[in-house]
């Protein structure tokens, strides 16, 4: 009895939590992929996947039995273990980042300290599943996007680590929970215009909200920074000698990973859960409801990017995180500081 | 909640030695480098049980996230051939083996030393604070840049100093390539690019 009560019952709990967790995460992802590809449709001023269910709704579950019952090919000459285990690495890692994600007031499978510590560590590891990919396939355009991708995760992981520690200077906390509290008084309260959705990083830290949001675009392979998969360059890149089941992982893995950096862009500067107006008719709508607003409006931006720029140079991209991003980021962490300190402003937890 | 803390302390610590032998002993470079991954990854594990979880996640950043990435980077290219290596490697191996017995011996005397001499541990540590009260982040960085302030800027400047010289040893402008500058190209106008000229009929510019 004693054992059960210790082990056996927070473990079930913590396990029924994730699985719920992921069931809804997955259906929102192909929800999100499907809203890709419809934004994109109609920037072009075509209709998009229209035909399975209403709308097109059950497109990617269509997508998804599709890729599931093809036959998996695998290269005469690939080496077969790193080949299979590529895709795993980019979608457990990619999934196992939103343990730590708060959707709501309390609604966090694990409410750790160093939340924002841990999803930074995770993220930084997804590289790995691309250059697998890459290697194990044993070809020329997969190892060539690679190594692009290599390069680019690496080089904007700088700034985005950068920006997360502006942030953390004004909050005073690597709980992403806490992060979110101290975003319910800021700037719009100095300004007199107290519980508005100007007290939100975005505001006092707008330069940094720009970055991070352009580095998150870059960190995910996204448009106009998805040089380790241009189709126009490499054909498909990393991903050129997958098929069926493993290539619809390292997409789920890769929309999970948008998805992630969707939630972080609301939790950094986006005020989380909180609602754009703390009165009442407002609050009465649930806090996840505003946290899947945002994260939709975060994700409308990705993709209106995606419709609209062109792909950058592999040259241009790189000249933009090193010598553009990473001193901005830096210059500004040292400004955050030095006016943190000078007047006394931000929060401690 | 012991009884689970030794269950995973056992399972990183097979891991990771487990892994660590693989790396030696795996024919595949890429797949050595692999496995040293997986050594960080179980290390950090480790880190992790007895509390120092700042330290875990630095190691997942630092060593996994970029260093371990360069190493695999770097074996990819090289297409190194195998079975030259597995040779120069059993030539080498009285080094190495002299250079693994004086890390033990190294190990054993910073982990024994204080049994033995009892007042270097109180001479050297600051008192640890109780994890309850302080977290990790925060007790690192009230030792690290208060007491040890000079220290951590002097390893900032050395690897700084490495890496201007990395750049300085591979930066060559050559004369004849043309190069962009986006600075003059964003500052171009109608006025400083375009010229009109009225072209007389029948005389060319």
């Amino acid at each position: 009895m004693d054992i059960f009560s210790l082990y056996v019952w927070p473990a079930l709990i913590i396990l029924g939590q994730s699985l719920l967790f992921l069931v809804v995460l997955l259906v929102l992802i192909a929800y999100i992929l499907l809203a890709d590809r419809k934004v994109w449709a109609a920037v072009q001023l075509r209709r998009g996947p229209n035909v399975v269910g209403p709308w097109g709704l059950f497109q990617s579950f269509a997508d998804l039995l599709k890729f599931v019952l093809k036959e998996p090919t695998i290269p005469a000459s690939a080496n077969k273990g790193v080949f299979l285990l590529a895709p795993l690495v980019a979608v457990v890692l990619a999934l196992a980042t939103f343990a730590v994600v708060p959707v709501a007031d309390g609604w966090v499978i694990a409410n750790i300290n160093i939340g924002i510590l841990y999803v930074f560590a995770i993220s930084s590891l997804e590289v790995y599943g691309v250059i697998m990919g890459g290697w194990a396939s044993n070809s020329k355009y997969a190892f060539l996007g690679a190594l692009r991708s290599a390069a680019q995760m690496v080089s904007y992981e700088v700034s985005i680590g950068f920006v997360i520690v502006t942030v953390l200077l004004c909050v005073g906390s690597l709980n992403l929970t806490n992060i979110v509290y101290a975003q319910q008084d800021g700037l719009g309260t100095m300004l007199g215009l107290p519980n508005t959705f100007l007290d939100w990083h975005w505001l006092s830290l707008f330069p940094m909200f720009v970055v991070f949001f352009i580095s998150a675009l870059a960190e995910t392979n996204r448009p106009p920074f998805d040089l380790p998969e241009a189709e126009s360059e490499l054909v498909a890149g990393f991903m050129v000698e997958y098929g069926s089941t493993p290539y619809m992982m390292f997409m789920l893995g890769e929309y999970a990973a948008i998805t992630l950096m969707c939630c972080l862009t609301t939790i950094l500067f986006l005020g989380g859960w909180l609602p754009p107006f703390n009165f009442v008719p407002f609050t009465w709508i649930p806090g996840v409801i505003w946290f899947l607003a945002k994260v939709a409006l975060v994700f409308f931006m990705f993709a209106m990017v995606k419709a609209f720029v062109p792909r950058y140079r592999y040259d241009q991209l790189m000249r933009l995180g090193w010598k553009i991003f990473l001193p901005l980021s830096l210059a500004m962490v040292v400004v955050v500081a030095f006016v943190l300190q000078l007047t006394g402003w931000g929060n401690t937890f | 909640m012991l009884g689970l803390q030794a269950l995973f302390f056992y399972i990183f610590a097979f891991v990771s030695i487990a892994a660590a032998l693989m790396v030696v002993f795996s024919r595949n470079p890429v797949h050595s480098v692999l496995f040293l991954i997986l050594t960080f990854v179980s290390a950090a594990g480790l880190f992790l049980l007895t509390g120092a979880e700042f330290l875990a996640l630095i190691l997942i950043v630092v060593y996994v996230g970029a260093v371990a990435i360069l190493f695999l980077f770097v074996v990819m290219m090289l297409d190194l051939d195998t079975t030259g290596l597995r040779q120069r490697a059993q030539q080498y191996a009285p080094i190495g083996a002299i250079i693994g017995v004086v890390l033990l011996a190294e190990l054993i005397i910073g982990v024994t030393g204080t049994y033995y001499q009892p007042h270097l541990a109180t001479a050297t540590a600051l008192p640890t604070p109780p994890l309850a009260a302080m977290s990790n982040i925060q007790a690192l960085g009230a030792v690290l840049y208060t007491r040890y302030i000079l220290f951590f800027q002097l390893a900032g400047l050395v690897l700084f100093v490495a890496m201007i010289g990395a750049i300085v040893l591979t930066l060559r402008h050559k004369e004849n390539v043309k190069r962009q500058s986006i600075a003059r190209q964003v500052a171009r106008t109608p006025a400083t690019a375009i010229e009109i000229r009225r072209v007389e009929s029948g005389k060319g510019i």
